[in-house]
């Protein structure tokens, strides 16, 4: 591709920025309803597993408001919404198996109506046993898909001859995606028993594909579709579906347009989180802290239905070495079926609770030889002389974690500054510091290869304007901002030229999810393809009207030059019009070099890695088990950033949500299974003051990605978030100058005021 | 009187309205005015997507800092009810901008990259917009207690904190500089056809302007709920879907509105709101002023009074462990008079006072400590900002020599309702100032409180954050602690 960027690797602000502080910008709650739309209210089950005996909803339908009450009978199609797996039904139909799961919804002529009458259903249960933790489900052996096993070299052999053998475990919590838009969608009946949906997803090939099979019509006859969501993290790949499902089930029965939101608390209810894994490993290491063989469980809760666990368990697995080379490893996945919310994608797919577990081992060597971690990190990084496979058997060609990690010790300046936390923490009893440093390794490309593919639509009009689609979806990461830099650098014009347009299933089909970190992979380089193709036919017919070579013709500053020759963009559109040629393309891009056996766990199932480094400095009181990040630095490999301002928002963004997760975030259910952290009055996010209060982040400058990604970019959306785990490992630092390693060791995540105090008393 | 609500609305827009008596402002704006900007994202006032900015009359024109005659507060519309408009001006993210002209708020916001998805930043815009009338300054402490009720999961803040240091400057004029004065008319103007009294065939609204109004207004309709700042009551409404047929609200009540000092005392009335309170409060203790910044955020202390925070009797209110160490009292009325309630007896049981039908809290006595006094209160929570404590612990003592005098201690958290420590008082009492001391008053604390678990701490966890406390105000009694940021 051309080394020259005019429009790409500049730092344009999102291309809603104006509407966002203008409050113009519309999410779906917004936009206008249709002439007679209703609103549905979700019935939810209040136990953990129980068999419906009978519904009366008699009370319900005599409410003010209220036209209709649907239950899964009222289904046409098939009552299925999983994604991966099937049996994950839309309502639940005789049994419901956790606190929150849907078994109905009543319809309103409001949303206030329908949720005052959703509560007057009344449902008679009859209580089954519940399964509601890790350990219950793997006592009973309960599983949402069979256990994942992945071995390399020759673990057995590996421990039994290591020269030293540590065991370890460790608890790491879920974690509530919280975006700020909850799930909503609006289904409206058009002609001809065809269906559109308006949904806030990453996912519009999913719901369209769903919403067809409950509705029982085909594909074609759904469009769904998508301009912005408040937010998503992941918690809007698979889910969205079921409330776009819903909302189209409650359309049918009503033949009348309606809209489901959910409110705050039946969001964190009834939708997925990140899944919270109990992992237990044996390492076995030498005298320099060389990992020699490691075998590792990870067994994550899945929760009620398979949804996307079993990925999420395989990413997991698959980042549990990090940046390391383990020369014998045993890995196991173990996806605990259990009667609560079904656990879903957020940012990092595993990829964290993996890397976390690395990273503990790591720490947990470090101690148990008194050995600085960045020692031992060295000794065990992907490198020649040590290794460069990883566990799946993919060759490692561009490993940078060390180097990162060589320029943040310098940068931000650890060694002088772990001697002055030396000295404070000697000249302070209630208060302690600690500094810690952490590598990230992530793979980009979703695991399953068939994902990896991307489309694109673009079309010039004869004004010159451009109109860029793709199947990418935009929740904040400035997505359509990029692929419109992309387009108008094809183009030469500026990116005003390029207007982005909701994300439909009617433009670009079979698209995957806007996850993995992908987003500008695929659609930037589908839309890259796409708008390669108009503008050869459009040099073509330049070259033909001034009679001089296609080589020759050049795209830039809205112009179109040859030599003397020089003509507008739009009045070029304008003479392709005019010549009959076409002036709009499909763009198409799958992921090159990928492949993956499921079965074995082996492959070549990422295109790259991302890399990046941070050190995160932590102060702890030791009576009351606060804790604060006073200073993080961060080094990020974005390759060559085709946008360094979102790039760096995501750099940003992902770290706190990060240290959200690993230290104030905790999901607390009840003995009944009732999550009781349900609003943000209960469930804390960090806050303003709560980011670190010395916030230096870097993106790696000259790092073009080596593979021949869009523009030589990487991906940017999920790697930052789990840079976090320096302040983790530094909170765990705090601790042990004062209570000492085994203390350290033995706090889990996240690492909440309460744990901390409970591990310096 | 005035049997609407009336108010306006992004300027010198005068609106009418007559609604039930529970319908929120949001939703108001949403579905009837489909002013859509202002966004829902938790229905409770914790996330702040919904903050609107209200201003009222000035009539303390002495802390003018602008040409302003009025004073600009941001507030959830999520849980203000729209009866609480009434004579104020409300401004929604859509008014912020003259015409095509950004805000200076709106601005810095678009150049620092400061939104990604964009759901939270209008409210950030309001939360900013707020202080940018009120004259605050771009300090970064002043900027995190300005959004600490704005929560953004997209960007980790640090692009919203450059904006704010960037708008918020230099004082600089904006739409609504040239427009003060006449919306100030405006409001004086509503004010001046009386106390609201606002019915539907549902629902009656009403906002007496006396004391003696508002007795008998509760005597007339013994039903009624009163209505402070809502920060409470509204999550009745939007939570819980109560209906709420009759709201008397307090906030039009001038002689709950003073705060004065009178007879060593500290005299502070039910319907004075905590934003109003902070600075006097603050000056008994710089504790107290850090306690009151983390209480709720700038949207619920611009509403929030201290009269709801007892009334409430919640067993987490973060206002009576330090009201109760300080050993200030109560005055409720009634039309039968006024009658005085220590505060350690008004709370009888969770969420239930000592409070009779008919009766309202009408002011707050703390009486003022003493010089020497030591004072202090603590708040324990998972987030420093805008959470609910797990434990909030308050001491005050008088020190006679060496030894300690009439120790008072109070917890929040560890009960079901907010209590003394009685017997790690007695530990205390009379004893040298020492470190065993405080070590025996926090064993005595296990004999005062059994505390439960629930998701925000467990029983041990509060148990132990308690007895903490005790070597907490031990360092800092014996100067041995220095609480400043290092």
């Amino acid at each position: 591709m051309s080394d020259r960027r005019d429009i790409v690797g500049k730092p344009l602000a999102h291309d809603s920025a104006r509407q966002h502080v203008t409050g113009a910008a519309t999410y779906l709650d917004d936009m206008p309803e249709p002439g007679g739309c209703l609103h549905a209210a979700l019935v939810k089950s209040p136990h953990a597993h129980a068999r419906i005996v009978g519904i009366d909803a008699s009370a319900a339908l005599a409410a003010e408001g209220v036209v209709a009450f649907v239950t899964a009978e009222d289904i046409p199609g098939d009552n299925e919404v999983g994604p991966i797996f099937h049996g994950e039904p839309a309502l639940a139909g005789e049994v419901a198996d956790y606190v929150g799961c849907p078994v109905g919804a009543v319809i309103a002529t409001s949303h206030d109506a329908a949720k005052r009458a959703a509560d007057l259903v009344k449902i008679e249960w009859r209580d089954l046993p519940a399964i509601l933790s890790i350990k219950a489900a793997i006592a009973a052996e309960n599983w949402t898909s069979p256990p994942q096993r992945l071995v390399y070299g020759d673990p057995d052999d590996a421990l039994a001859n290591a020269q030293h053998i540590l065991h370890g475990g460790l608890d790491i919590g879920g974690q509530d995606h919280f975006y700020l838009e909850t799930n909503i969608a609006m289904a409206t009946p058009l002609d001809g028993d065809q269906w559109h949906v308006w949904s806030s997803t990453q996912h519009p090939t999913e719901v369209q594909k769903h919403v067809a099979l409950v509705l029982g019509v085909p594909q074609a006859a759904v469009t769904a579709e998508v301009r912005r969501m408040g937010g998503g993290f992941g918690g809007k790949e698979s889910q969205p579906t079921i409330i776009a499902c819903i909302a189209a089930i409650c359309a049918r029965k009503t033949r009348r347009p309606v809209k489901l939101r959910l409110d705050r608390d039946d969001d964190m209810i009834v939708t997925g989180k990140r899944h919270d894994f109990r992992a237990d490993w044996d390492v076995g290491f030498d005298e320099h802290g060389a990992m020699t063989g490691l075998r590792v469980r990870l067994a994550a809760r899945g929760g009620n239905v398979a949804d996307l666990t079993s990925s999420v368990v395989t990413r997991a697995i698959c980042h549990v070495t990090n940046c390391y080379y383990v020369p014998n490893v045993e890995a196991t996945g173990i996806c605990c079926k259990t009667n609560t919310v079904s656990n879903t994608a957020f940012r990092g797919f595993g990829g964290p609770q993996g890397m976390l577990v690395g990273e503990a081992i790591i720490d947990q060597i470090a101690r148990h030889l008194a050995l600085d971690r960045d020692d031992v990190r060295r000794a065990n990084y992907y490198s020649p002389s040590r290794g460069l496979t990883t566990p799946y058997e993919q060759p490692v060609s561009d490993m940078i974690a060390y180097e990162l990690m060589d320029k943040l010790n310098a940068d931000a300046d650890i060694a002088a500054r772990r001697a002055q936390i030396a000295t404070f923490n000697a000249s302070h009893d209630t208060r302690k510091r600690g500094l810690a440093t952490a590598p990230v390794m992530f793979g980009i490309s979703f695991n399953m290869p068939s994902l990896n593919q991307g489309g694109a639509l673009v079309h010039v009009y004869t004004d010159g304007s451009i109109q860029a689609n793709h199947g990418g979806t935009e929740m904040g990461q400035g997505l359509y901002t990029k692929v419109a830099q992309v387009v108008a650098e094809t183009f030469g014009v500026p990116a005003s030229f390029v207007t982005p347009t909701s994300t439909r299933t009617d433009k670009v089909p079979n698209t995957s999810a806007t996850a993995a970190s992908s987003g500008s992979d695929l659609n930037g380089a589908a839309a890259r393809n796409a708008a390669l193709a108009i503008r050869a036919r459009m040099a073509h017919v330049a070259a033909n009207e001034w009679n001089v070579p296609e080589e020759a013709i050049d795209f830039r500053d809205g112009k179109i030059t040859s030599g003397n020759y020089v003509i507008s963009f739009g009045e070029l559109a304008t003479l392709c019009w005019l010549k009959r040629v076409s002036l709009s393309a499909a763009g198409f891009y799958s992921t090159p070099k990928i492949h993956w056996d499921q079965k074995r766990l082996k492959g070549h199932p990422f295109y790259y890695f991302a890399y990046g480094a941070a050190a995160s400095e932590v102060e702890i009181d030791l009576l009351s088990g606060e804790t604060r990040c006073l200073r993080t630095d961060i080094i990020n490999d974005c390759g060559d950033s085709l946008n360094p301002a979102l790039d760096m928002g995501q750099i940003e963004g992902g770290f706190v949500q990060g240290m959200g997760w690993l230290t104030m975030e905790e999901l607390w259910w009840d003995t009944a299974g009732r999550l009781r952290t349900h609003a943000p009055s209960t469930y804390k996010i960090p806050g303003s003051r709560d980011a670190p209060a010395d916030f230096r982040v870097h993106i790696l400058e000259n790092a073009p990605n080596r593979e021949d990604t869009i523009f030589r970019s990487k991906a940017v959306g999920e790697p930052p978030l789990m840079l976090a785990i320096s302040v983790w490992l530094a909170i765990r630092d705090a601790i042990a100058a004062v209570s000492g390693d085994d203390r350290a060791l033995a706090l889990h995540a996240p690492a909440t005021p309460e744990r901390v105090l409970m591990s310096v008393g | 009187m005035s049997a609407n609500i009336r108010f306006l609305l992004n300027g010198l827009e005068e609106v009418s309205v007559s609604g039930p008596a529970d319908q929120t402002v949001l939703q108001w704006l949403r579905l009837n005015r489909r002013l859509t900007g202002t966004k829902e994202g938790c229905a409770e006032g914790d996330c702040g997507a919904c903050t609107i900015a209200i201003a009222h009359t000035r009539e303390d024109t002495r802390q003018t800092v602008r040409e302003d005659v009025l004073v600009w507060a941001p507030a959830n519309a999520c849980i203000m009810l729209m009866g609480q408009l009434h004579g104020r001006l409300l401004v929604t993210v859509e008014g912020v901008a003259d015409g095509q002209a950004l805000h200076p708020v709106q601005s810095a916001m678009v150049t620092q990259h400061a939104s990604q998805c964009g759901y939270c930043t209008p409210g950030f815009v309001m939360s900013l917009f707020a202080g940018f009338r009120s004259a605050q300054t771009g300090a970064t402490d002043a900027i995190h207690d300005m959004i600490a009720g704005n929560l953004c999961r997209c960007t980790g803040y640090r692009p919203i904190v450059a904006a704010a240091r960037e708008a918020l400057g230099p004082l600089r004029d904006d739409r609504f500089s040239a427009m003060a004065a006449d919306i100030a008319a405006r409001l004086r103007s509503i004010e001046a056809q009386g106390a609201l009294s606002s019915a539907t065939p549902d629902s009656k609204f009403s906002a007496p302007r006396t004391r003696a109004d508002l007795a008998s207004a509760l005597t007339r309709d013994p039903s009624a709920r009163i209505l402070a700042g809502g920060t409470d009551l509204g999550l009745d409404v939007t939570k819980r879907r109560q209906r709420q047929p009759s709201l008397i609200s307090i906030n039009a009540v001038r002689e709950l509105q003073q705060i004065e000092k009178r007879d060593g005392a500290l005299v502070i009335g039910a319907a004075v709101t905590y934003a109003r309170a902070l600075t006097r409060l603050a000056a008994l203790d710089a504790s107290i002023g850090v306690l009151l910044r983390r209480l709720g955020s700038a949207q619920i202390r611009a509403l929030g009074t201290m009269g709801g925070n007892l009334a409430n009797a919640s067993p987490i209110g973060d206002t009576p462990p330090i009201l109760m160490a300080l050993g200030a009292s109560v005055i409720v009325g009634s039309v039968k008079g006024e009658r005085e309630i220590a505060l350690d007896a008004f709370f009888t049981g969770y969420r239930r006072t000592a409070l009779e039908t008919g009766e309202f809290i009408d002011r707050v006595i703390i009486p003022l400590p003493g010089a020497d006094d030591f004072v202090r209160v603590d708040k324990i929570s998972r987030r420093f900002d805008q959470d609910i404590s797990a434990v909030c612990g308050a001491i005050a003592f008088q020190r006679n020599g060496e030894r300690i005098a009439s120790p008072r201690i109070a917890f929040g958290g560890m009960a079901a309702t907010p209590a003394r420590a009685r017997r790690a008082e007695q530990a205390l009492d009379g004893a040298p100032l020492t470190q065993a001391t405080f070590e025996a008053a926090a064993e005595a604390l296990a004999g005062d409180f059994a505390p439960i678990d629930d998701f925000r701490a467990s029983a041990a966890y509060r148990m132990r954050a308690a007895q903490n406390l005790f070597r907490r105000w031990f360092l800092i009694a014996t100067g041995a602690l220095l609480e400043a940021a290092e």
